[in-house]
């Protein structure tokens, strides 16, 4: 069939098929139904014979479509798969090896897809299975293949490369026995892989599924005079365009797209963008990526090595022309200048910019409003360095007790070692102690100290010494204050006390106290001996997970070793230092592999088994349809019916609000109470009762003759045709949406109003918080509502119909709130009422639970009692009293403020 | 909730047939100028004629005084002459009038009723009596007949088709016969001769759907009379349309030929058709007989 392969699970269903012939005989027997039809001119027609019978046959056109839609169904009946894997001659098991490294999480799905058909498959041969995953090694168990397909979604990429001495162990187990290999691979070199090809050859036939497509990688990152360069590689030379995004911070920590760039691979596996941004941006980015491609390999981690730190050097007094190479600073300057920005300037030009670090080279003293800003500067996080010399040595700083911004406290003048007028050597550096952080860092032989300043001994200073010299004095101490810390280089910044700042050893001590970034020469030495924690790691499909339960990392390891299971890409800290470890890094390669030419390899794009079941029975539904159309035509009862089947789909299809219109026309012009459907059927069934109960009264007693009432849906249905609407607060009836709070302060705004009953004064005074209460607090915080009162004894519900005081319902509180009347509204003289002529008012909230009091059944007989005896009964009738005031107010409004009634009502109320 | 509050409703509803109905009519009449009703010759009635001298022979009673004292010679008032004429009107209300094939369409009793009453309306103003054929509401004249007409015009009949009404008819008056003229044919006839014998002469208007008159049907089809007592089955619905084009005329032809051999006028009205033309067409063969 189109030179595919198909097959059937169930073949002998396809029998059926032989009956067609029987069917069309019979199909071509029974003619059409006919249409009955009112006509008066049938007189006419009788005695009129048909002239021919062949079309009351039905044609063979249309028997020819319902024998396709029986055949259709009879085959999908049979379940037909498209490709059978008929190969699968061989009844041995079948292992899936999947690769599972990042560069196949792009394909992963779709490896998913072939691997779940690869087990299907095998599920159909009743073969066993097992899946062994490369990355995640485990001991594969041959189970039946069913078992395994749904497992397959459990599998993620990793974003290691398979790490072929674990694999080793699990390769030989698998010795004992003869299966078939599927191998989902990525089609990258990694070391092994043709060991594991072996030894899985020798054991069955391999098959190989990989990828055409290249795989891309973001493997390096360098900054050049503020150009940031990012380097991708692809597997294989290709000609296309990758976008690559930089994602950083902005100010308010939320992950933005800072740049874009573009990737022109041009037939080169390698690629480059460059970004030049200020530096300001620059310290933002927290990643780059591929856009579009899913995978640790697409996503680059940065770390402290893309920033430049901001380190302000502070000066006081004017420069000494000519004196630059005495300059306290600048063998510093020299050291920073590479990787920092440097800001020179007094202390209180610097700290607005606030850097990252300051220096005080030899300035033992500053004003005391700088001081006291540098301090809190440093309490905040800051670092100050500090480098002693002649000045400092001469002054009084931390003499007889400890300077906040220093460290220790010194002794006078200092010491020289090693000059013409003093004994011994110049001193060498100690090797660094295990715990300060300088710790691993070589020391130079060359490197001498010929004068330094000299830390009084004090209790606290063995903590605080991070070196020192080979007699034991302190060379560098630190002390933390709040957050920051400020660090003593008892020596000068430039050789004039000692060898130090000529020597490579200045510049990792300034990156060990992450004066400078990460990104110095000697890597490899500045992480010696250090231990960094994961932050953020990634997972095969390039998403960033929480990495704070993994286990720390020794620094070579995580310059040196490749990424695995005990050492994942992603974000790591060491302190306040932080060191992104991704991937690819700049040296690897990401090379093809080239299978042996015995092991066929295919794409993805081979011809998949489908199962065609679904698409039959689709097309049997279709061939149904239209049949019944050409039915419909052929008999000619399409014009009506079809054009109502039409009608029905489409209403059908547009909003059920569009399916209640018809109702609507019919409410137009009736009157009909209606109540909030609050989702609670015995409540809704309630108002409906009660609403039912007060129609009556008001059909029996007043001239609105109200309809049955309503349930109201606020989300969906029209609320211009009620006047009136019973709200009912539960305490857990569900909020509306706010487009229905639009709709129902439109109703509001536009005339309508709601009774909203909290049903519970009998236990709870009204604005006492029950849960009613506050659930209506709740529903009615989206409403426009007005400001309200407590009934005045002259409101016009006191006596639009009834003259009333009291508005009972099932309980009996008098609190019942309306519209507060208008400020200015004033008593007449010699008037009962004042004068409020305007508006009815588009709320009244109590909690009387007047739908129980209304309630009766269809032939009117109460649902619920009220109170007790004839006092109850009074209480029912009052509560119908209130109900038929409330609805003529709805209807008539203030009509009954008008002062014409005023005589009639003064000579009933016997005034 | 019981119904009754819809109970004024709907009787108003009812009740507000007749005047749209009687509206419509009276609209529609408004639409035939009325001519000169008179018989041209003095006589009894109530418009002035002329004035002659008198002669012998005439009493004192009859000399106009006012005019014989601007001269010296006496004049007699003559009036014109007037007399009127009784219409009888039999309107189709069996079920097969209530059929419409179409939305669009109105029902052919009700085009029928309108004719029926827009040719009283007519009839009344230029001084007829009008009344129903039969014994329910012998001719008279005057507006009430008009509400009385209407009334009695409304009533439908449970019979298939209907048959003309010729009981009764005063001799020498006129009459009018609107129906769809589907039932037996032999029945019209029969009215027709025996209204001819009295000397009735009349109109006689076929209302009929144009669904009727096009047979636009196809398909397996029964069709079945309004009351479904006649059904006639088919299996090829279009392949019946000729012969029943052929049959309509031919029942035309017939019903024409009976109208001329009796004296009346006959014509074939279409629900879709303007109604004024139909109007004009039925109180233009009500003046000519005159």
């Amino acid at each position: 069939m189109f030179g595919l392969s198909l097959g059937f699970t169930a073949p002998w269903v396809l029998i059926a098929l032989g009956a067609l012939p029987v069917l069309w005989v019979l199909l071509r027997a029974v003619p059409p139904a006919p249409i009955r039809r009112r006509f008066p001119g049938v007189v006419l027609l009788l005695g009129l014979e048909d002239k021919e019978s062949v079309m009351d046959r039905t044609p063979w056109w249309l028997l020819l479509l319902r024998m396709v839609l029986i055949a259709c169904a009879i085959v999908a009946f049979a379940g037909p798969i498209l490709n059978p894997k008929a190969q699968g001659a061989s009844n041995r098991p079948l292992l899936v090896v999947l690769d599972g490294t990042w560069a196949s999480a792009p394909e992963w799905r779709r490896q998913s897809d072939v691997v779940v058909a690869a087990l299907q498959e095998a599920d159909r041969q009743q073969q066993e299975a097992a899946i062994l995953r490369l990355t995640a090694p485990e001991q594969p168990d041959f189970l039946p293949a069913s078992v395994w397909t749904r497992r397959v979604t459990e599998f993620e990429p990793q974003s290691w490369q398979p790490n072929f001495a674990k694999l080793e162990p699990i390769l030989d187990t698998l010795s004992e026995r003869n299966f078939d290999t599927l191998w989902v691979s990525d089609g990258l070199v990694f070391g092994g892989r043709i060991e594991v090809l072996e030894a899985l050859e020798a054991r069955g036939e391999v098959r190989v599924v990989q990828s055409d497509a290249p795989v891309f990688a973001l493997h390096s990152l360098s900054q050049a005079e503020g150009v940031l360069t990012v380097q991708a590689r692809a597997s294989v030379p290709v000609t296309t365009q990758k976008t690559v995004s930089i994602l950083g911070t902005d100010p308010s920590g939320v992950e933005r797209l800072l740049a874009q760039g573009v990737l022109d691979f041009t037939g080169e596996p390698l690629a480059s963008a460059e970004f030049a941004l200020p530096s300001e941006l620059r310290g933002r980015i927290t990643q780059f990526e591929i856009e579009g491609v899913s995978s640790a390999g697409a996503r680059y981690l940065t770390d402290d090595s893309i920033r430049r730190r901001e380190i302000g050097v502070v000066q006081v007094g004017s420069d000494r022309e000519g004196l630059e190479l005495l300059s306290p600073t600048h063998y510093l300057r020299q050291a920073l200048i590479e990787t920092a920005d440097l800001i020179d300037g007094p202390v209180s030009e610097i700290l607005p910019a606030n850097p990252d670090v300051i220096i005080l080279a030899d300035i033992p003293a500053l004003a005391p409003d700088d001081e006291a800003a540098l301090a809190e500067w440093v309490e905040a996080g800051g670092l100050l360095l500090r480098f002693a010399g002649p000045q400092m040595a001469a002054s009084d700083l931390s003499r007889d007790e400890e300077h906040p911004l220093m460290p220790v406290r010194l002794r006078v003048g200092g010491r020289t070692v090693g000059g013409a007028m003093s004994w011994g050597e110049p001193k060498a550096l100690a090797p660094f102690a295990a715990n300060s952080p300088f710790k691993g860092l070589s020391v130079p032989e060359d490197v001498r100290v010929t004068a330094q300043v000299v830390a009084q001994p004090d209790p606290n200073l063995a903590d605080r010494v991070l070196a020192e010299l080979s007699d034991g004095t302190p060379l560098v101490t630190r002390k933390t204050l709040g957050q920051g810390q400020v660090v003593l280089f008892h020596v000068t910044a430039n050789a004039e006390w000692s060898g130090l700042p000529l020597s490579g050893l200045f510049v990792q001590m300034l990156d060990r106290l992450t004066v400078l970034s990460a990104a110095g020469e000697d890597q490899a030495a500045a992480m010696e001996g250090t231990n960094w924690q994961p932050v953020r790691v990634l997972t095969g499909s390039g998403r960033l997970i929480d990495g704070q339960s993994l286990v720390g990392v020794e620094g070579s390891a995580l310059l040196s070793e490749a990424v695995g299971p005990n050492m994942r890409a992603g974000l790591y800290r060491d302190g306040v230092r932080s060191f992104a470890r991704n991937v690819l890094r700049e040296d690897d390669v990401m090379e093809p592999f080239v299978w042996p030419a015995h092991v066929p390899v295919s794409g993805y794009e081979a011809p998949a088994t489908k199962e065609l079941t679904v698409w039959f029975l689709t097309a049997a539904l279709v061939l149904l349809m239209v049949d019944t159309l050409v039915s419909l035509l052929l008999s000619g009862r399409l014009r009506g019916f079809g054009l109502a089947a039409l009608a029905l789909v489409v209403v059908q299809s547009t909003s059920e609000a569009q399916a209640q219109s018809v109702d609507h026309g019919a409410l137009a012009d009736e009157i009909a109470l209606a109540y909030v459907v609050t989702g609670d059927s015995a409540l809704d069934a309630l108002s409906h009762a009660g609403l039912l109960g007060l129609s009556t009264v008001l059909n029996r007693r007043t001239a609105i003759e109200p309809v049955a009432p309503r349930g109201v849906n606020l989300e969906t249905d029209e609320l211009a045709f009620f006047p009136f609407l019973y709200w009912p607060v539960s305490a857990d009836q569900p909020v509306p949406s706010p487009s229905a709070y639009d709709r129902v302060n439109t109703y509001l705004r536009s005339g309508g109003m709601i009774l909203f009953d909290t049903r519970d004064s009998d236990l709870a005074g009204f604005g006492v918080a029950s849960p009613n209460g506050r659930k209506l607090q709740i529903l009615a915080r989206a409403l426009d509502i007005p400001p309200l009162e407590p009934v005045p004894s002259d409101h016009v519900l006191t006596r639009t119909f009834y003259l009333l005081q009291d508005f009972p319902g099932r309980h009996s509180n008098r609190d019942v709130w309306v519209e507060a009347a208008p400020p200015d509204a004033e008593q007449v003289e010699g008037m009962p009422f004042r004068n409020l002529n305007d508006g009815v008012t588009p709320v009244v909230i109590g909690g009387n639970d007047w739908a129980s009091a209304w309630a009766t059944d269809a032939r009117g007989v109460p649902l619920y009692p009220v109170g007790r005896g004839v006092t109850g009964e009074r209480q029912r009738e009052l509560a119908y009293r209130f109900g038929v005031n409330l609805i003529t107010h709805v209807l008539t409004g203030n009509y009954k403020s008008d002062q014409v009634h005023v005589p009639a009502l003064l000579d009933r109320l016997g005034q | 909730m019981s119904t009754h509050p819809q109970l004024r409703r709907r009787a108003e509803a009812a009740a507000s047939r007749l005047p749209p109905l009687l509206a419509r009519a009276e609209y529609l009449a408004n639409t035939v100028l009325l001519g000169d009703h008179g018989r041209r010759r003095s006589g009894l009635g109530d418009d002035f004629w002329q004035y002659r001298p008198m002669q012998l022979g005439d009493s004192f009673r009859m000399i106009d005084w006012r005019r014989s004292a601007k001269g010296d010679a006496q004049f007699v008032r003559q009036r014109e002459w007037q007399i009127a004429q009784s219409v009888s009107l039999w309107v189709d209300n069996s079920a097969s009038m209530n059929y419409a094939s179409g939305k669009n369409l109105v029902e052919k009793s009700d085009r029928a009723r309108l004719m029926a009453l827009a040719i009283s309306i007519l009839m009344i103003r230029a001084g007829e009596r009008v009344g129903l054929a039969g014994l329910e509401l012998p001719p008279r004249r005057g507006d009430g007949q008009i509400w009385r007409l209407s009334e009695m015009l409304m009533q439908d009949s449970v019979d298939d088709y209907g048959s003309p009404e010729a009981r009764a008819m005063i001799p020498q008056s006129r009459a009018v016969f609107i129906s769809d003229f589907m039932g037996d044919i032999s029945v019209v006839e029969s009215a027709l001769t025996k209204a001819a014998d009295r000397g009735v002469r009349g109109a006689l208007l076929q209302i009929l759907d144009p669904a009727e008159e096009e047979f636009p049907f196809q398909g397996r089809a029964i069709f079945e009379s309004m009351q479904a007592q006649v059904r006639h089955e088919t299996r090829k619905a279009n392949d019946l349309k000729d012969r029943y084009v052929a049959r309509l005329a031919e029942r035309k032809d017939r019903m024409r030929q009976l109208a001329r051999a009796t004296g009346w006028v006959f014509e074939t009205h279409l629900t879709n058709a303007p109604v004024q033309q139909a109007l004009l067409w039925l109180y233009r063969a009500m003046e000519r007989g005159q």
